[in-house]
C-alpha cells in the first residue's frame, strides 16, 4: 500500500511538473526581469504587456479547444483580419456595433470550419488552409489593399485607453474570456465531450455522444474569438494593416503546445494557455530591455529564432516528462 | 555463435525483478525455455507475462536478474538487439503498416537487394513462399489493409519465421484468428519445434495450450509459481494455480438459470443485409435472456451488432424496439432506446485512454446528469461510487485514467458506463477478450445477474466454451446468414461448432429460419 502510495505521489509530482512547467518559468522570468530592470519593467510595461497580448490570447484560446477536440485551425490569422477590416470600417457606429459585426463575420467563417469539418467530414487541416488562404484574400478586398484607419472618434477609439481594476480593460477581458473558457471545459458537457472527441472520436461516437456537433461548435468558437481579436487590435492600434494576422495561427499553436495541451488531441488546460501566450510574449519583451540596455544587441529576426528555440525546448521536455510517464505509468499486463 | 552442449535451456532467466515508479511488477521471477520446446507462459492480467516478455526482448530495462540465451549472458537493450540475437516476437496488436504492401511488411528494415537496388522479385517470391507455408494464398502486392485481421497477423507472423529465429515469442497470436488458422498456426509451431526452435506461447484459451504446448509456466503476481509438463496439470488445477483460489464458487455461479420462456422481444431484427458482410439475419433478444452470437471470424457478428446500435445502417431488413419499427441513424438514437455497446476493439471504440474512470464511466450519461449544461459533479460521483463498488472495479481512486487499469477493470468499466443508464438491451462484442480468467468469471456472473434482473443480453464470443456456460440461446451465423438457432439442452460445443463449419443447422428444430 505504501508502495502504491509513493507511486501516486511521484507519478502526481511529474504530472505536476508537465502541467505547471511553464508556469515556473512565467514566474521565473518576471522574477528575473523585475530584479534586473525594476520598476521600468514591472508597472506600465507589464499592463502593456498584458493588453498586447489579449488579442493573441483570444485567438489561442479558441485553438486550444480545437487542439483538444483533436483538429487544428489554421484560418485564425486571416478571419482576425477580416475581423479588425470590417470592425475598422465599422467603427464609427461606435464600439459595440463594430465588435458585434467582427465576431459574427468570425462566427459565421468558423461554422462554415465546422460544417465542412463535423458534417462533411473533411480534414481539418486543408479546410483550414482553404480559409487561410480564402479570407486572406476577401480581407484584402474589402480593404483594398490598404491599411484600413478606423474613425478618429468615438468609443471604439477610446477602448485602448480604458483601464478597469487598474488594468487595460482588453487585459480584464482577457482573463474574464480565460476564467470563462477554463470553467467550460471543467464543468460542462460540452467541455468533456470536446476532450472525449479529441481522445478516441470512435469511442465518442458510440457513447452516444454529440461529436459532429461539438466538433462543429469549437470551429465556430475559434472563428468568432479570432473575428474579435481582429477588432481588439484594430481598436487598440486605430488601423488594421495588410499584414495583418500573418503567423498568428503558429504563436497560438505554439502558446498552447507550451502550456502542456497536447497535439493529438484529448489532453489539455485553458490557464496553461493563457501562461503560453504570456510566456511567449514576454521573451520578446526581455529580449527589447536588453537591447535598450545596450548590454546584448539582438536584431528582430533572432527574436524570432530564440522564440523557436525556446518552443523546442519546451516541446522537448514535455515528451521527455510524458514518455517518462508512458514508460512507467502504466500499468504493467 | 557458440554452441553450447544440449543440456542447458536455451533460455533461462533468473531473480528477474523489475518495478515501476516503485511498484513491483516482476519480484524475483524465473523462466525457462528448453531447445525445442512450446513453452506456454501464462497468468492473470497483472503476473507479470508481458512484462517479463518485455524484459527479455529488451523493451524493459530490469532492475535486477539474469538472463542467459543460447549458452551466453545476455541484456538486449532494443528490440531491436533482440531480434538481431535470435529471439522473434509477434505482439497481440498486429504491428505493421497498413498502407504498404505484404511483402514490404514482410522484409522492412533488411529489404533483399540487388545491384543496390531492391530486388522485389525476390522480395516477393520468398514473401509469396513464407505465406504459403501459413496456407496463406494473397496477392502479397497489395496494401496490408486490404486483407483480414487474420491474414495480416498470419503476415506478422511469417515476418517473425523470416528471421531465423531461435525463439519465437507469440503473445496471445491467437485471438484474431478463426479455427481453421489457428489449426495452421498449430502446424506451423510444432514444425517449427520439429526444426529446434523453441516457442513461447503466450494464450488465455487453455485448450489451445494443451494442444500445442509441451511445459507451461505459471506467473502470479510478478513470481513464478510453477513450471511442469503440460501433461501433467489438469485444466482445474491451471486455473486455480493461476488466479491462487478455488474455483467451485465461480464455477456455480455460471450455471445457466431456466431461461425466460416467450416474453415479447425488446429487440428484433429480420433480414438484414449489408453489403458482402451481412446477407440476411435475423435476431431477437427478450427480456431476461442472453442470446449468444457465434461464427468464425467475417461471418457477420460484428456487423449484426453495429446494425442494432445504429453504428452502421443496414442496406435492407427491419429492426423493432418493442414491436415498433426503429431506423437508428446514430447510436444516440439506440441509447435512447435503452440500448447499451460494448465494442469489440475495447482500446480503440471503447476506451478514452487519456480520461479518467471517472469520466469514462459516466459519458455517455453526461445528458443526464446535466443541467443548464453544467455538469452535476456530486451525483456523477456517487454514480461513480456505487459502481465501482457494486462491479468491483479495482481502483486507486476514481480519478486514475483508464489506461493504467488491467483489461478485465477496463472491460467493467464499459459495463459499469452503460448499466449506469438502466438499459434494456446490451449489446456486448466480444466482452472478455483478453481478460484473464478470474475477472473473465466475474464479469460472466456479473452479466448473469444482470439478465436475472430482467436484461436482455446479446453475447458474441468466439468461444464456444463461453457461450455454452453462459447463453440460454445460441444463434450461428456463417458468411453473414443464419445457420442454426440452439436453446437449452441443444446447446453444446460441437452443435454450435459444426453449424459454424458446415452450416448445416444439425437436428436442431429451431434453426435457420
Amino acid at each position: 500500500m505504501n508502495q502504491l502510495l509513493a507511486f501516486r505521489t511521484r507519478a502526481s509530482n511529474v504530472l505536476a511538473l508537465q502541467r505547471h512547467g511553464a508556469l515556473i518559468a512565467l514566474i521565473a522570468l518576471l522574477v528575473f526581469g523585475i530584479v534586473r530592470y525594476g520598476d521600468r519593467f514591472a508597472g506600465e510595461n507589464l499592463a502593456n504587456l498584458l493588453a498586447d497580448d489579449a488579442k493573441f490570447a483570444l485567438v489561442a484560446l479558441g485553438m486550444t479547444f480545437v487542439i483538444m477536440s483533436g483538429g487544428i485551425d489554421l484560418s485564425v490569422g486571416s478571419v482576425a483580419l477580416l475581423g479588425g477590416v470590417v470592425a475598422a470600417q465599422a467603427s464609427g457606429a461606435g464600439l459595440v456595433p463594430a465588435f458585434g459585426l467582427a465576431v459574427l463575420v468570425g462566427l459565421a467563417l468558423g461554422s462554415l470550419n465546422g460544417v465542412l469539418i463535423a458534417k462533411v467530414r473533411l480534414e481539418p487541416f486543408i479546410v483550414t488552409l482553404a480559409a487561410l488562404l480564402g479570407v486572406r484574400g476577401l480581407a484584402l478586398y474589402l480593404s483594398d489593399k490598404k491599411a484600413v484607419v478606423a474613425s478618429g472618434t468615438g468609443s471604439f477609439q477610446d477602448f485602448g485607453r480604458w483601464e478597469l481594476l487598474g488594468l487595460p480593460v482588453s487585459a480584464v477581458f482577457m482573463f474574464a474570456a480565460f476564467l470563462i473558457g477554463a470553467a467550460v471545459l471543467r464543468y460542462t458537457a460540452f467541455g468533456r465531450t470536446v476532450l472525449a472527441v479529441g481522445g478516441s472520436e470512435d469511442a465518442a461516437r458510440l457513447m452516444g455522444l454529440p461529436v459532429a456537433r461539438t466538433k462543429f461548435v469549437v470551429y465556430a468558437m475559434s472563428g468568432a474569438l479570432a473575428g474579435l481579436a481582429g477588432a481588439f487590435l484594430a481598436a487598440q492600434t486605430g488601423s488594421v494593416s495588410t499584414d495583418t494576422g500573418i503567423g498568428w495561427e503558429l504563436s497560438a499553436i505554439a502558446a498552447v503546445v507550451v502550456g502542456g495541451t497536447l497535439l493529438t488531441g484529448g489532453v489539455g488546460s485553458v490557464m496553461s494557455t493563457l501562461v503560453g501566450v504570456v510566456l511567449l510574449q514576454l521573451i520578446f519583451n526581455l529580449i527589447v530591455f536588453e537591447n535598450s540596455m545596450g548590454a546584448i544587441e539582438i536584431s528582430s529576426f533572432w527574436e524570432s529564432v530564440i522564440r523557436g528555440g525556446f518552443l523546442l525546448l519546451v516541446v522537448l521536455l514535455q515528451v521527455k516528462l510524458s514518455r517518462r510517464r508512458a514508460s512507467g505509468g502504466t500499468a504493467p499486463a | 555463435m557458440t554452441q553450447s552442449s544440449p543440456s542447458p535451456p536455451l533460455l533461462d532467466m533468473r531473480g528477474i525483478r523489475k518495478s515501476f515508479l516503485g511498484v513491483p511488477a516482476l519480484a524475483e521471477a524465473s523462466f525457462q525455455v528448453n531447445r525445442g520446446e512450446v513453452r506456454a507462459l501464462i497468468g492473470q492480467n497483472g503476473a507479470g507475462k508481458s512484462t517479463l516478455i518485455k524484459v527479455l526482448t529488451g523493451v524493459y530495462k530490469a532492475d535486477g536478474g539474469t538472463v542467459t540465451f543460447d549458452g551466453r549472458p545476455v541484456a538486449f537493450d532494443s528490440p531491436h538487439a533482440a531480434q538481431l540475437g535470435g529471439i522473434a516476437t509477434i505482439y497481440q496488436e498486429v504491428n505493421l503498416v497498413p498502407y504498404r504492401t505484404v511483402t514490404e511488411n514482410i522484409f522492412l528494415g533488411r529489404e533483399r537487394r540487388r545491384f543496390g537496388l531492391l530486388d522485389w522479385r525476390r522480395m516477393n517470391a520468398e514473401a509469396r513462399e513464407l505465406l504459403a507455408g501459413l496456407d496463406v494464398h494473397v496477392d502479397v502486392t497489395r496494401p496490408l489493409r486490404e486483407f483480414s485481421i487474420a491474414t495480416q497477423q498470419m503476415t506478422a507472423i511469417a515476418r517473425a519465421l523470416s528471421f531465423d529465429a531461435k525463439l519465437v515469442i507469440m503473445d496471445e497470436p491467437t485471438s484474431s484468428l478463426a479455427e481453421h488458422e489457428v489449426s495452421v498456426l498449430f502446424d506451423v509451431i510444432r514444425r517449427l519445434r520439429d526444426s529446434g526452435v523453441s516457442v513461447v506461447f503466450v494464450s488465455h484459451r487453455l485448450d489451445e495450450l494443451y494442444a500445442v504446448c509441451d511445459r507451461v509456466t505459471i506467473m502470479r503476481d510478478g513470481r513464478t509459481v510453477d513450471d511442469r509438463a503440460m501433461a501433467d496439470i489438469s485444466k482445474y488445477e491451471l486455473v486455480s494455480k493461476m488466479i491462487g483460489r478455488d474455483l467451485a464458487e465461480v464455477r456455480r455461479a455460471a450455471s445457466r438459470a431456466p431461461h425466460q420462456a416467450e416474453a415479447a422481444p425488446v429487440i428484433e431484427a429480420s433480414g438484414l443485409e449489408l453489403g458482402q458482410a451481412l446477407r440476411g439475419v435475423d435476431v431477437a433478444v427478450r427480456s431476461g435472456e442472453i442470446v449468444g452470437l457465434a461464427g468464425l471470424l467475417g461471418s457477420g457478428r460484428s456487423e449484426t451488432a453495429r446494425v442494432l446500435f445504429g453504428a452502421d445502417a443496414p442496406d435492407s431488413g427491419e429492426v423493432r424496439v418493442d414491436a415498433e419499427p426503429v431506423r437508428f441513424a446514430v447510436p444516440r438514437d439506440a441509447i435512447r432506446r435503452g440500448i447499451g455497446f460494448s465494442p469489440e476493439d475495447r482500446k480503440v471504440e471503447g476506451i478514452i485512454p487519456q480520461m479518467s474512470v471517472r469520466e469514462n464511466l459516466t459519458l455517455a450519461l453526461l445528458p443526464r446528469l446535466t443541467k443548464a449544461g453544467i455538469v452535476d459533479r456530486r451525483r456523477q460521483q456517487q454514480i461513480v461510487e456505487r459502481f465501482i463498488e457494486r462491479i468491483g472495479i479495482k481502483v486507486s481512486s476514481a480519478d486514475q485514467p483508464i489506461r493504467e487499469l488491467s483489461g478485465g477493470n477496463q472491460q467493467k468499466v464499459l459495463l459499469a458506463r452503460w448499466l449506469c443508464m438502466n438499459p434494456r438491451l446490451l449489446v456486448l462484442d466480444e466482452p472478455t477478450r483478453g481478460i484473464d480468467v478470474g475477472a473473465k468469471q466475474e464479469i460472466q456472473s456479473l452479466i448473469r445477474e444482470l439478465a436475472d434482473d430482467g436484461l436482455g443480453v446479446l453475447f458474441i464470443s468466439s468461444e464456444l466454451e463461453e457461450l455454452v456456460e453462459n447463453a440460454d440461446r445460441v444463434v450461428v451465423l456463417r458468411d453473414g446468414r443464419n445457420v442454426a438457432e440452439l436453446r437449452g439442452d441443444q446447446i453444446s460445443e460441437e452443435r454450435i461448432m459444426a453449424a459454424m463449419a458446415h452450416g448445416a443447422a444439425v437436428e436442431a428444430e429451431d434453426g435457420a429460419r
